[in-house]
This record gives structure tokens, C-alpha cells and sequence, in this order.
């Protein structure tokens, strides 16, 4: 695996030092990383010139840009209207009790984050949950454990 | 009762003759200014909900000079109870694609750009793949345009305009002030045209069959079809093409579950409107425009929590960065929690409603402006389940 200043350097080469790129620069981390350290986020600044203050309130603005450790696997169940409608509080308390974390926080062995969406898009086949980029929609409590004892098994 | 509700079939219509490819071949012999003609005759409105004529945005941009100029497609998505773009996206790309050439080919760009919302990346494998056939199937034309995606991260306000170019731009998606406005100065300062999703296919579908027979459909204020994504209390939720204008009761006969109490037209920043205004209530223009979202609730459903979920997702997603929107997001949600324990007097909804008011005149962007709407309409029609 890359460090964080040879992956930062990679993305940069990737997708070019104008401001323009700041973003896919940013997701390209999150994606590696899971989440944008200090480290990351002054890397990113010097790489493209930009004042850190500047990069990471780029940064902070966007709810997938997280700036905070998150697990390997971040779950988002959405929580909007017909979402709830179709029974999302049970789907989030099934998985919370399963992975013994509230909403926000990851486990320990940091497999799994549990948080919440605001509309993912799939409003007729609710409840839904993404899972890193994977979407589960028309969920029951089982279907969703099932998925994520699946999640479990493959990452190690 | 007697339902006159039209369904259509145009955008997902899987027509062998034509491709989206030999629609372009078709159109692009065509002289600039006789596609904008067909635009502005078939009375297309944009399709994301602020309905501005798309054959007068390509004309504003076609007529603003300088070299650079851009096309962007508008896939950030992110109104609560929409989903139709998704569908576009993952059935018929490659008529978005063809939409967005057609309309470098007016305006004269070379380049386009698809903003997806973070939240639609699963769709990113298939519509990558099509998008590298479209673009050299564009090479092999010598048609000197190229398609690129950019993806957002999970920023509901990126949807508004000028906070979609900052976003491209590498900034915090942050409104601008207008005008100007983006057919003047859009991505990087440059005229840009940046139409929905569905706008893009309708354009081709217009360019394809041509502008009568779809002027044929709606009214004379909300001309053509329009994608409805249903949800909520229904037995079929689901993606529908209907003709614009219908009356709301035909609507809710065709989707109800025979206990609605109120629909929620146009997503959360639309209009609730309760059972006994069905009646009078056209789908439209002309009476409640909508990007296409319609949540249906039955009567077994609390409006106190519809406004609050509402208000929630409006709290969280307001960038911040003007105060009437920041602030007034956050006192509304206090305010009908406040009255809901009793803490405040009934009568405070109504100095709630002048803050809506307020924000309407004063925030900066469609954000903060609209919340007005799902508020007023909930608290004036079921203000006794937000008491009591």
C-alpha cells in the first residue's frame, strides 16, 4: 500500500495541479484511505499549492469527505421521509445492536461505520442503505445483517 | 371516476430504427439556429424544477462570444422523493449523451461535462463504459466534442447551479450571486449551458420526432411529458412518463391507495397539498411545478413528522453560507418542536410563517428560498397535527 504522500502524488499526476482537480484529488483518498488525515489534507495543499485552511474547508463542506478515522466499510442508511415511512429506524437499530455502535461511530476493529444519508435516491424502494459505493434498497432487518455479515466474512 | 391521465412513452421508448447516435447524425446537418427554433417551438421547459425555456437558455449561449464554453449535464439529484434521473442514467445514457452534443454543436463547446451525485457512483462502471464508446464514436465523426464525468460528494446544494460549477472547481459548493448567470459566466467563468438530466433527453427525443408532436401533449403553459417518480403510500411506486397538467385528483386515483390524505408535490422544497384541493390542483406550470417528485401520504400518517423530516434534511443541507437560509432552517425546526411540547403558543407558527417570508426574499439561492413552501402548505392544512 501507498503512503499517504506517494498516494497524494500519484492523484495529483493523475488528474492534473489546477484547482479543478482538488476534488477527484480528495475522493481518490477517501477511497484509499477511507477518510482525509491531517497529513493527507497538508500534503494535498502543498501538492497544489493551496492554503491548507482552504483544502480542508473544501473538504469539511462535503458529507463524503470525511475528515474523521472511519472504518473500512461505511454503511449509510437513508433517513428521509419514505425512508422512514418504510421502517428505517429498525433497520438502524438491528445494526447498530449487531455491530454494538451507535450512529457516527465505528467499531473497533474498524471494519464498519454506521451513519446516516439524507435521501439516496431510491425513495419507491425503501428502506435503502449504501455500502461504500453499493446500494441495498427494499431492505428488511435480516436482508440488511445478512449483507453486512457478508462485508464481514470478506474483509479482513 | 373517469381518468384521463395520459402515460407516454418517450424518453424510455426502445425505438431499433433510431439510435441516439442517428439522431445525432440527423440533427447536427441542421443549422444551429433552426434546432433552437425546434427547441423554443416545442415549448420545453427545463425538467429540474425551475422550468427556464431550454431552446432561450441554448440562445443566450450560442450568442455570448469567446472560445471556451461548456456543456453540463446536471445529474446531483438529491431532492427527497426524486429518482428519475437515476433511471435516465442507467437506461438511456447514451440519449443524455447525444442531448449534450447537440447542444455543444449550438452553443459551440468542445467540451461537456455529467455531474453525478456521489450518492449514484454504483452507476459509474456501466455509464463509463458507454461513454468511452459515445465519445469515439464522436472521434470516428470527427465531431469535436468530448463527454467527461465529475462526481460530487454528497452535497445536496451542488444540485443548485452555480454551487455545481464551484464544486467542479474544487471549492465548497457555494452559491453565487446572479446574475451573472451561467450562460454568461458559468464553470470557470465561461457561458455554459447546464440543463437536467431529463431536459438533455428530451432535447434529443424533440430533435428525433420533431417539436409538434411533442407540444402535442400538456397545455399550453407546461408543454410535453415529464418523468414523475412516485413514492410514499402507494401501491406502485415507482418511475412514470406522464403528460404535464393533469389534475391532481386524476393523479392520486391512478397511485392513491384510496386513503391519501395529502400528496407532497415537487420533493421536499414543493407544495403539500391535502385531499380537499385535489380537485383544483393542476400538475404544471400553470399550478404546481414540480422536478417530478410526488410522495403520497395516507391518512395514517403523522405531518408533524413529514415538516420535521423535511426540516431536518433542509437544516442539514443548507451550506451555510447565507444567514436567512442557516438560521432560518435551524428556527424553524426549533420552532415546531418548541410548540409541539407546548413550550411556545399555537400562534408562534405564524411568526414562523413570516420567517419563511423572510427567507424567501432574502436567501441567496433556491435552497432557502423554497422552504417556505413544504412549511407554509403543512402548517395551513393540518396546523392542528403540528400543535397538538
Amino acid at each position: 500500500m501507498l503512503t499517504t504522500e506517494a498516494l497524494v502524488k500519484e492523484l495529483v499526476e493523475k488528474n492534473g495541479r489546477t484547482r479543478n482537480s482538488l476534488m477527484p484529488v480528495l475522493q481518490g483518498i477517501v477511497q484509499q484511505e477511507h477518510f482525509l488525515s491531517e497529513e493527507a489534507l497538508l500534503c494535498v495543499a502543498r501538492e497544489l499549492d493551496l492554503a491548507a485552511a482552504d483544502v480542508y474547508g473544501t473538504a469539511s463542506f462535503y458529507t463524503f469527505l470525511d475528515t474523521v478515522p472511519r472504518g473500512k466499510n461505511i454503511i449509510r442508511v437513508c433517513k428521509t421521509i419514505t425512508c422512514h415511512m418504510k421502517g428505517k429506524d429498525e433497520i438502524i437499530n438491528t445494526l447498530s445492536n449487531a455491530l454494538k455502535i451507535k450512529v457516527g461511530e465505528t467499531t473497533h476493529d474498524k471494519k464498519f461505520t454506521l451513519l446516516t444519508a439524507n435521501c439516496l435516491g431510491w425513495c419507491h424502494k425503501g428502506p435503502v442503505m449504501l455500502i461504500n459505493d453499493e446500494v441495498y434498497p427494499e431492505l428488511t432487518p435480516q436482508k440488511a445483517l445478512e449483507i453486512v455479515e457478508e462485508y464481514a466474512k470478506s474483509t479482513h | 371516476m373517469e381518468n384521463n391521465l395520459k402515460k407516454v412513452d418517450i424518453i424510455f421508448e426502445v425505438d431499433d430504427k433510431c439510435t441516439p447516435l442517428e439522431v445525432l447524425d440527423k440533427t447536427l446537418k441542421r443549422s444551429a439556429d433552426d434546432i433552437i427554433l425546434d427547441l423554443i417551438d416545442s415549448g420545453l421547459k427545463g425538467r429540474g424544477g425551475a422550468g427556464f425555456p431550454t431552446g432561450l437558455k441554448w440562445k443566450f449561449t450560442r450568442n455570448e462570444s469567446g472560445d471556451v464554453k461548456y456543456v453540463i449535464c446536471n445529474a446531483d439529484e438529491g431532492e427527497p422523493g426524486t429518482f428519475k434521473d437515476r433511471e435516465i442514467l442507467d437506461r438511456v445514457p447514451e440519449k443524455i449523451f447525444a442531448g449534450m452534443t447537440i447542444c455543444g454543436y449550438v452553443i459551440g463547446a468542445k467540451e461537456g461535462y455529467i455531474y453525478l451525485r456521489g450518492e449514484y457512483n454504483f452507476l459509474l462502471k456501466n455509464l463509463l463504459k458507454k461513454l468511452e464508446d459515445f465519445n469515439n464514436a464522436l472521434k470516428k465523426r470527427n465531431i469535436d466534442f468530448r463527454i467527461y464525468f465529475k462526481s460530487g460528494s454528497g452535497a445536496y446544494v451542488c444540485g443548485e447551479e452555480s454551487a455545481l460549477f464551484e464544486s467542479m472547481e474544487g471549492k465548497r459548493g457555494e452559491p453565487r450571486n446572479k446574475p451573472p448567470y451561467p450562460t454568461v459566466a458559468g464553470y470557470n467563468s465561461k457561458p455554459t449551458v447546464i440543463n437536467n438530466v431529463e431536459t438533455l433527453v428530451y432535447t434529443t427525443m424533440i430533435c428525433h420526432m420533431g417539436p409538434e408532436k411533442f407540444k402535442a401533449l400538456g397545455t399550453s403553459d407546461s408543454r410535453g411529458s415529464k418523468v414523475f417518480s412516485v413514492s410514499g403510500d402507494t401501491p406502485i411506486p415507482g418511475i412514470y412518463e406522464l403528460e404535464l397538467g393533469m389534475p391532481l385528483h386524476e393523479f392520486v386515483n391512478e397511485f392513491g391507495d384510496g386513503d391519501t390524505k395529502a400528496v407532497q408535490v415537487g420533493g421536499a422544497s414543493g407544495h403539500c397539498v391535502p385531499r380537499k384541493k385535489f380537485n383544483d390542483t393542476i400538475i404544471g406550470f400553470e399550478g404546481i411545478p414540480t422536478g417530478g417528485s410526488m410522495m403520497i401520504f395516507n391518512s395514517s400518517r403523522s405531518m408533524y413528522n413529514v415538516l420535521h423530516d423535511y426540516l431536518e434534511f433542509f437544516t442539514e443541507e443548507s451550506c451555510g453560507q447565507c444567514t436567512p437560509c442557516r438560521v432560518g432552517c435551524q428556527q424553524l425546526l426549533k420552532g415546531i418542536e418548541a410548540v409541539k411540547r407546548g413550550e411556545r403558543p399555537p400562534a408562534y407558527l405564524d411568526d414562523l410563517k413570516k420567517l419563511t417570508g423572510t427567507m424567501k426574499i432574502a436567501a441567496k439561492c433556491g435552497l432557502g428560498q423554497s422552504v417556505g413552501n413544504p412549511f407554509n402548505s403543512i402548517i395551513d392544512n393540518f396546523r392542528e397535527e403540528i400543535i397538538y
